[in-house]
């Protein structure tokens, strides 16, 4: 598609172009090819010559157990904050689109965590839970539960869910209250006069014309756990303890911080750069298919 | 119309209510623990009711810092993160609508494939290229300024891309009636495009604001100095999970600062938000 009116100049639109340009190449694709270069060599300990060593940096990465396991433990998490935070949400967004008194007050209420920054949201919840002074820690162990996130590597990753899927929610929410707005009256009232049940229509009616919605906020959720769940992590256990809540991001940081191996360091950049472009590739096909729905 | 039974209703209303609940209670929490003493919290005897120490705990947050791990005012890292948010949000709207201007109403070489160098980097987030991108930016001697803070991250695909769809929609009859009236390029744009735009403009403006505001990982890597950590890397600072000495009060009260500010803007301007939530993940 194109414009018929246009204008005529030969230099402006290069000037209008040049401030996005220039910040383009400077900040992102230099970098991006620095670290696919850097992944291809091999630095010796005192970084005076460095040797051309094809994909072996790859492989010692695949062979590292820890890195292994943070790719597990990375899609473990993607697959549980999206499964709780998608569910919860969709329940939410089901009971405010009845016509309840009051629905857009309830909007109001259920959208605002959108606005809290992750790390925010890891010292909140570290500080419910926290093993000596949080509030809930209290009622947890009068459970029974011998509650420590400090130090029981499974509880910190159950903290870490629950936060960042808590963070999601209200995107979650608007999202699927759109959805379900956009599904025409007329569909489910012919479902009911045809006698189907309130939760018979929910299964067979509404919930596959709300599978655009789910498969797009199922896809932005991963991406989401992928790379804003680091501030979470960062404030509440810092990946610990021990490596039990190191996802391939903070693995990415912590490693680099260390400044140990860069080149391994860069090809953990470049695995990271082909999981998104896999993951942004899949969500565009999806806007396609909804253009022509 | 389908018509919904009373109890139904009341279940409606309550799981709401539940949800609401569970979304404002850490918030809640850490309100009260804002207001109540240090000591108290400590000893796991804190109070669900709000204590009388509100003003004495936001008065040294905002204005004195905490005494132990960062002395910085709270006040000044609010206004890091404003300057932070605000020139992300205005630089990503201002270069994208140039660009977008130049790809809708020009044609020139390379016009789609400068078009396709920009849509790409939404491939590109900060995490993947995280030390490349410091190294450059260390190179340009930036670190610890707001050109640093900001620059690296004005670049923006999708506000490209809205404002290419929007001006796409604009009626050609406009450019022509302009052209009659003797307007050139720059007049088009600033009397007829940009008064257009304002919704859009507004729109975005809101959600990078507030992505702006809660930017994390890029501002922990760049700065070092206390005078330029933003709000969301001072509170970072301040807590020590495994050190007793966490002064829990003046933490909640800067994490009740931190999220006041984008919780405001969402709430306020909730059509705006959702417009442009909306539109930008499209």
């Amino acid at each position: 598609m194109q414009k018929q009116a246009i204008f005529q100049s030969k230099l402006l639109p290069y000037a209008l172009v040049a401030p996005q340009l220039a910040i383009v190449l400077i900040f992102f694709y230099w970098p991006a090819l620095q670290a696919v270069i850097q992944s291809f060599l091999l630095q010796d300990a005192f970084g005076l010559s460095t040797s051309f060593v094809w994909f072996d940096n790859y492989l010692e990465l695949f062979r590292e157990r820890a890195y292994f396991e943070a790719i597990l433990r990375t899609f473990f998490f993607s697959f549980a904050i999206a499964v709780s935070s998608l569910s919860f949400a969709l329940l939410l967004a089901v009971m405010a689109d009845k016509p309840l008194r009051g629905s857009m007050l309830y909007r109001t209420l259920l959208i605002w965590p959108y606005a809290v920054a992750p790390p925010v949201v890891g010292v909140l919840w570290i500080f419910m839970l926290h093993p000596s002074l949080g509030v809930l820690s209290r009622y947890l162990r009068a459970l029974g539960i011998d509650w420590n996130p400090l130090l029981d590597g499974d509880q910190a990753a159950a903290l870490i869910i629950l936060a960042a899927a808590w963070k999601q929610i209200s995107y979650n929410f608007l999202f699927f209250l759109a959805g379900l707005q956009s599904i025409p009256r007329s569909v489910i009232e012919a479902a009911a006069i045809d006698g189907a049940r309130p939760m018979r229509r929910f299964w067979t009616v509404i919930f596959p014309l709300l599978s655009p919605t789910i498969f797009f906020l199922l896809v932005v959720n991963i991406v989401y756990a992928f790379f804003d769940t680091f501030g979470i992590i960062d404030t509440m256990t810092r990946g610990g303890p021990g490596k039990s809540t190191e996802t391939l991001v903070y693995k990415v940081y912590t490693d680099g911080l260390l400044g140990g191996n860069l080149g391994s360091s860069a090809a953990q950049s470049v695995i990271l750069m082909i999981m998104v472009i896999v993951l942004t590739g899949i969500q565009f096909r999806f806007v396609e298919r909804k253009v022509t729905y | 119309m389908v018509e919904e039974e009373g109890f139904r209703r009341y279940i409606a209303h309550i799981i709401l209510w539940i949800g609401i609940a569970i979304v404002a209670f850490p918030v809640y929490l850490a309100f009260v623990a804002s207001t109540q003493d240090n000591a108290v919290i400590a000893n796991g005897q804190m109070s669900l009711l709000p204590g009388g120490h509100f003003f004495k705990t936001y008065y040294q947050t905002i204005f004195v810092g905490t005494s132990g791990s960062t002395r910085e005012p709270v006040g000044h890292m609010m206004l890091n993160s404003l300057v932070m948010a605000l020139l992300i949000a205005v630089g990503k709207i201002a270069i994208s609508i140039i660009s977008a201007y130049a790809i809708v109403y020009f044609r020139f070489p390379f016009r789609m494939s400068i078009f396709w160098l920009i849509f790409i980097t939404l491939m590109l987030p900060v995490e993947v290229r995280i030390y490349p991108t410091y190294k450059i930016v260390a190179d340009l001697h930036m670190l610890d300024s707001y050109a640093g803070l900001s620059l690296p991250l004005i670049a923006s695909a999708t506000a490209t891309l809205l404002f290419r769809q929007f001006f796409m929609t604009v009626p050609d009859e406009l450019l022509e009636a302009s052209r009659i009236d003797g307007a050139g390029p720059f007049r088009f744009f600033w009397d007829t495009l940009l008064p257009l735009s304002r919704t859009n403009m507004a729109a975005l403006f809101v959600i990078l604001f507030i992505l702006g505001w809660n930017q994390y990982l890029w501002p922990l890597l760049i700065t070092t100095r206390d005078d330029m950590q933003t709000i969301q890397i001072g509170i970072r600072k301040m807590i020590t999970t495994t050190d007793a000495l966490t002064e829990w009060p003046i933490v909640m009260a800067t994490a009740v600062l931190a999220m006041l500010p984008p919780v405001v803007v969402v709430v306020a301007m909730q059509k705006l938000f959702v417009r442009g939530l909306v539109e930008t993940e499209k």
